[in-house]
């Protein structure tokens, strides 16, 4: 038996990163059901996202897609795409902060 | 183009792939063409590579590959006699870029003997003439931007104006085979022609939105092209390739991707709202899709792109693999910008703010940086440093001075002088001129051919 899913990227289809042009990044977390959907929705807040990402949660636009059972989340990128300390140019990687939150 | 009155049942969209120099097979643009295609479009840039493409006018994509794509595209436009449109040239748009397509597409006319009419239609913006605008008032800013000053404008080494679908309708009408557009919006290049014959703009730019990455919005993206038929009441979308799929939550999944709002888009001349979208399976590869509006804008807008010398960068790469130092490797990074930083004082006379250094420890943490909570001791660290200054020399001339430290720089407990794994020698590559992105602006247009210049090439024949 493996053990339990406990992490939302445990629970999801994919959780996914990416550049919403130069200006802008966006994620999204694709639940396989309306259950996982449901606790990925409770979950994902503008709290949870300003802590992860270090972006003011006003900043944070907060999408739920039930149909698709997705949670987006667009922010402004904290650093700009390319910039000397930008280190994920399409911002690619980010989705790791969110798929490591602890679900239970 | 033939002359016809009054709008059509419906018009066949092609998109070959998602990228020009992307690739496809050839059987792809069989299968369109045999679905009834009446126009191929293609995008041919993004700003998604980031700044450099547009700051230096040169493209991401491999001339031969694009040669390859646009000498199968432009067999098929010709002997389906149907327009090829091809968007965002070069990657950025700017002149250059669609010069360079421009170059490429003569030459296959002239080898395999095509006689097409081209039109090329530049995007590229004099910062002059922007600068009027903007004392009048008439550009504006994009969230999360501030609001746009002169000196930023007079930065930028290229700004590009994104055409909506009117500039590439106009080619169209001046008797266009084949339209070569500079920065346009993703959705125009596949709406323009839709929209020429009368289809409805709402379905016209869901589709276009749905249908301009190619098989993104398929159930598996890299085979390639897609093909939709836009009439009046909505639109149809399938695959290309016979072994992929259109569902309805792939297709309706792709209003997600790179978007920030995945309900309403806007285009210069108004928004698309699909939040009513109803998609349907018409059988296990093909989707309708009905309930999408457009809502026209009270004003005109045309988005603002530029780029301009952020500084001239080197970057050096070293290898770290001791335990001793990997345990402690914050605070080797500690130590280490505080060394760079005091030689960099110390001989080149160089106040700090007056250059930047990205120290990043890959295997470790670069990626996420202060993002990352409580990495794990790494087996071994890439340690790249990224060096920007404002001429290129001083940047060499700081990384000649990091050099010594990325060779042999010792935490403070240790009595002996490490030696670390340089991966070149020398270890050090410079960069040249670095890039950002400093336009997130709109600017008013009372005309939305007004800021685009068009030119036609007749064919020989």
């Amino acid at each position: 038996m493996p053990d339990a899913p406990r992490t939302l990227g445990d629970l999801a289809l994919e959780v996914r990163s990416k550049n919403a042009g130069p200006f802008w990044m966006t994620l999204e977390a694709f639940m396989p059901d309306d259950q996982t959907f449901r606790i990925a929705d409770a979950l994902i807040t503008a709290e949870l996202i300003s802590e992860l990402y270090h972006v003011a949660s006003a900043s944070v636009q907060l999408f739920r897609v039930p149909d698709l059972r997705v949670v987006k989340v667009s922010f402004p990128r904290p650093i700009t795409q390319g910039s000397l300390h930008d280190r994920d140019m399409h911002a690619g990687q980010h989705h790791v902060p969110l798929a490591n939150v602890l679900c239970s | 183009m033939p002359d016809q009155s009054g709008p059509p049942d419906g018009v066949g969209i092609l998109v070959p792939t998602g990228m020009l120099g992307g690739g496809f097979s050839p059987e792809t643009i069989t299968r369109g063409i045999s679905l009834g295609a009446d126009v191929i479009a293609v995008d041919g840039g993004s700003t998604d590579s980031g700044p450099y493409y547009l700051g230096a006018g040169v493209a991401k994509t491999a001339g031969d590959a694009v040669r390859r794509d646009l000498r199968l595209l432009l067999a098929a436009a010709s002997s389906a006699r149907i327009p090829l449109i091809v968007g965002s040239c070069g990657t950025s748009g700017t002149d250059s870029g669609v010069n360079w397509i421009a170059g490429i597409v003569h030459a296959i006319c002239m080898q395999d003997a095509l006689d097409l009419t081209v039109a090329k239609i530049f995007s590229e913006q004099d910062p002059g003439q922007l600068m009027a605008q903007l004392e009048r008032g008439r550009i504006h800013a994009l969230p999360p931007s501030e609001p746009l000053d002169a000196v930023t404008l007079r930065r930028c080494a290229h700004i590009v104006a994104m055409m909506g679908h009117e500039p590439i309708e106009q080619a169209l009408r001046a008797g266009a085979d084949v339209v070569l557009a500079g920065r346009a919006t993703d959705t125009a290049v596949s709406a323009a022609f839709a929209l020429m014959r009368g289809m409805p703009p709402g379905p016209t730019w869901h589709a276009a939105k749905i249908i301009e990455c190619g098989g993104q919005c398929t159930t598996n993206p890299a085979a390639g092209g897609v093909f939709a038929r836009i009439d009046h009441r909505g639109f149809t979308i399938e695959p290309l390739d016979p072994d992929t799929a259109c569902t309805p939550a792939s297709v309706a999944a792709h209003m997600l991707y790179e978007t920030v709002n995945p309900y309403t888009m806007r285009e210069p001349g108004g928004t698309i709202e699909v939040a009513g979208a109803r998609y349907t399976a018409i059988d296990e590869r093909t989707v309708r899709v009905e309930g999408s509006r457009f809502e026209p804008a009270d004003q005109y807008t045309v988005k603002l792109e530029g780029a301009a010398v952020s500084g001239y960068e080197t970057v050096s790469f070293t290898g770290i693999r001791d335990p001793q130092i990997l345990r402690s490797i914050d605070e080797w990074a500690e130590v280490f910008t505080k060394a760079l930083t005091g030689r960099v004082e110390t001989v080149l006379e160089l106040a700090p703010g007056s250059w930047g250094a990205d120290l990043r420890l890959y295997g470790y943490n670069a990626i996420l940086g202060e993002l990352e909570t409580d990495p794990a001791t790494p087996a071994e660290v890439g340690v790249m440093l990224l060096v920007s200054a404002a001429d290129q020399q001083t940047a060499t001339e700081i990384s000649k001075l990091a050099n010594p430290l990325l060779l042999h720089l010792p935490l403070p407990t240790m009595s002996y002088l490490p030696s670390f794994a340089f991966a070149t020698s020398p270890a050090h590559i410079d960069r040249g001129a670095a890039y950002e992105f400093v336009l997130n602006h709109v600017i008013d247009v009372d005309s939305p051919t007004g800021m685009f210049r068009l030119e036609m090439e007749p064919g020989h024949a």
